[in-house]
């Protein structure tokens, strides 16, 4: 115990007089949940409280293009500015930058006249469905052409892309579902459809109801934070690779070691001491980020951090966690035979097992096989685990199915360490 | 496992190959070292000297053959064995980021010293080897010859009964070095067998009582200087080496 205990008191002064190790450890996962929160805070607020903007030139001069122009500004996501009618379509992008607007739209000049057209068709389509006799005469044939046309800057987020493109489709809708219903009043009954019918018929539209769904039958909307905080949490305490692989990669080359091994003490001890040492390295970083989120986020305009009913269950979560990290870590170091192999493969297979784990794309969206890869990643169990704490309310029980595959994971890795050092002769 | 009046190594028919390599470097090698000898393995760079240290201290392992300490068989399950001896490797052997009361209070919990030992011994090697003013100085921040003594400091805390020396003043002033060979003749002369490499024969005449030549893994003599002087008709270990080992350049 003696020996443990001054090998750690060992291992913890070398790490304290590490500065740029204890940057990396520290203040770059702190700026990183930082930065990651303020962005994806800003993008939520894009797209419930901010407008982007767009620039529509409408070359056409019916009222079908008027009530388009309604109807996009009715969508809430888009800041709508008029370009003169003659604006050339060839220089589109240079209106774009000088203007600042990510998005334009181009109405083209027969844009009422084929809303027209199209609500005739299907008007007769629908008499005749009823049994009346349509007006065959307007049963005309329409180009393929879109009805407008949306240009983008390559910049935009592909999510919001779809989103305004979404947006887009719902007000074009809305302007050929009027059209036709007009078409069709008038076809029946000779006279104009009521303004009132109209929109009651149109514009009355039902929002849905939304409801948080959580394990605790909580109603709590998660916010950015809280989605944010554990996720990268988990990256800075698999990030502690670069300190302590290129430690152990430090130790095993140079003489140390060779002394090491002609004492009366097994290496295990020296390797239990780091295990102890980083184990308490990533639970602080944990407790730093994590205090952070709670009472620092909310000063900087950021959603503050909810810990978890369950605090004993986040604490194991964190233990289990920090623990396969710092195996992890010391098995590249043990692999590895320079520290610049032991950073450099580190940091790479750290951002891998991320992407992989869900940590930037959630696996949800991730394609069939991509979710299988996905359970290789040790990342992938601790970040189900928070969210199961974080978001959805969680208990203990909840993140057992998480933790054990984790539990499996880190074991294997010790099994490999173990490997390892017989396999170089290290031990 | 312990037998009457051991020598204090027993090297008995050691086969040793590096992996990757096609021949061994060093193939049916035996030696006996005596307690309270102070032994001196010579040869050219690439003979095997520090390989034999490895293979001696148990950092390698042979490919066949064995080596005892005291009687006890090195690389047993058990590193009993290793309380015995202490070893002072030709590379820096210790953390730069760490003073020498630090180093010191590491590998003597490692050599299996209790804290207040370690406390003793710090004192007393700090004095010997005139390290007390920078105790608490980094060692990274140290002169080589002020290294070479915390190396030596660090090899001899738990008191060894024999001690492995790998050039231990390679690359020091004519001061350093005085204290470093006045000191292991002081051990010596306690009763601690010293196995020592260096490439300063002059040093080694003042030092070994018993000297071997390596040379391409086999021992090509033994005995004490005045033997071998006599037997080969020499004058001096130089003249002796370059006549057992050739003039030519072996690296």
């Amino acid at each position: 115990m003696y020996k443990l205990l001054i090998t750690i008191k060992k291992d913890v002064k070398i790490l304290l007089r590490d500065k740029t190790g204890i940057a990396l450890m520290f203040v770059m996962p702190i700026i990183l949940v930082m930065v990651v929160t303020s962005i994806q805070n800003s993008t939520f607020q894009l797209m419930n409280k901010s407008k982007l903007p767009v620039l529509v030139c409408n070359k056409d001069t019916g009222d079908d293009s008027r009530q388009l122009m309604a109807a996009i500004n009715r969508v809430g996501l888009l800041k709508v500015s008029a370009l003169p009618k003659d604006q050339p379509l060839d220089k589109m992008d240079k209106v774009m930058k000088e203007k600042d607007a990510e998005l334009a739209i181009v109405i083209p000049a027969n844009f009422s006249a084929r809303v027209s057209l199209k609500a005739q068709n299907a008007a007769n389509k629908a008499l005749k469905s009823f049994g009346l006799q349509g007006d065959s005469t307007k049963n005309n044939v329409l180009s393929n052409e879109p009805p407008f046309t949306l240009y983008f800057s390559p910049v935009l987020q592909e999510q919001l892309r779809f989103s305004v493109r979404g947006g887009l489709r719902s007000a074009l809708q809305l302007v050929e579902s009027r059209e036709t219903l007009r078409k069709l009043y008038y076809a029946i009954n000779e006279k104009q459809l009521p303004p009132a019918l109209e929109n009651e018929m149109l514009n009355n539209q039902s929002d849905i109801g939304m409801i948080s769904v959580s394990k605790n039958g909580g109603r709590q909307v998660p916010n950015t934070s809280q989605h944010n905080v554990p996720a990268w949490t988990i990256f800075a305490m698999f990030f502690i690779i670069m300190s302590l692989a290129a430690s152990v990669v430090r130790e095993k080359i140079s003489g140390s070691y060779i002394r090491l091994k002609t004492l009366p003490t097994n290496y295990f001890v020296g390797l239990l001491s780091k295990q102890i040492t980083y184990l308490g390295v990533t639970l602080f970083q944990a407790a730093v980020i994590f205090s952070m989120g709670i009472y620092l986020f909310p000063h900087i305009g950021l959603p503050g951090l909810n810990l978890p009913s369950d605090l004993l269950a986040l604490i194991i979560t964190t233990v289990i966690t920090g623990w396969c990290a710092v195996s992890y870590a010391i098995c590249v170091g043990v692999f590895s035979d320079t520290q610049i192999q032991a950073s450099g493969f580190g940091a790479v297979s750290i951002v891998i097992l991320a992407v992989i784990g869900g940590l930037m794309v959630p696996t949800f969206a991730m394609e069939g096989y991509m979710k299988t890869v996905s359970n290789i990643s040790p990342l992938h169990w601790s970040l189900e685990a928070y969210y199961d704490l974080f978001l959805l309310g969680g208990k203990l029980r909840d993140v057992f199915a998480n933790l054990i595959p984790l539990f499996i994971i880190t074991l294997v890795l010790q099994a490999l360490t173990f490997i390892g050092l017989k396999r170089r002769n290290l031990i | 496992m312990a037998v009457a009046n051991p020598l204090a190594v027993s090297v008995e028919q050691l086969d040793f190959q590096y992996p990757g390599n096609d021949e061994a470097l060093l193939s049916n090698l035996s030696l006996g070292i005596e307690k309270g000898d102070s032994f001196g393995l010579f040869g050219p760079n690439g003979a095997g000297k520090t390989t034999l240290m490895n293979l001696m201290t148990g950092v390698l392992r042979a490919n066949s053959g064995e080596v005892k300490i005291l009687g006890h068989l090195m690389g047993a399950t058990s590193k009993k064995v290793n309380r015995l001896f202490g070893f002072v490797p030709q590379d820096f052997s210790f953390y730069d980021e760490l003073s020498p009361v630090e180093n010191l209070e590491f590998y003597g919990a490692w050599a299996g010293l209790d804290g207040k030992r370690i406390k003793k011994r710090t004192a007393e090697l700090l004095n010997i080897l005139g390290l007390e003013d920078v105790k608490n100085r980094h060692v990274g921040k140290f002169s080589g010859g002020m290294k070479r003594r915390i190396n030596l400091a660090i090899g001899v805390i738990h008191n060894p009964s024999v001690l492995f020396l790998d050039e231990p003043t390679v690359g020091v002033d004519v001061q350093t070095r005085h204290a470093i060979i006045s000191y292991l003749k002081e051990l010596n002369e306690n009763g601690t067998t010293l196995i020592y490499t260096s490439h300063q024969l002059s040093e080694a005449e003042t030092l070994c009582r018993n000297i071997a030549l390596i040379d391409s893994g086999k021992i090509v003599a033994e005995g004490t200087l005045d033997e071998l002087n006599k037997k080969y008709k020499k004058k001096s270990l130089e003249e002796l080496f370059l006549s057992l080992t050739g003039k030519d350049f072996r690296d």
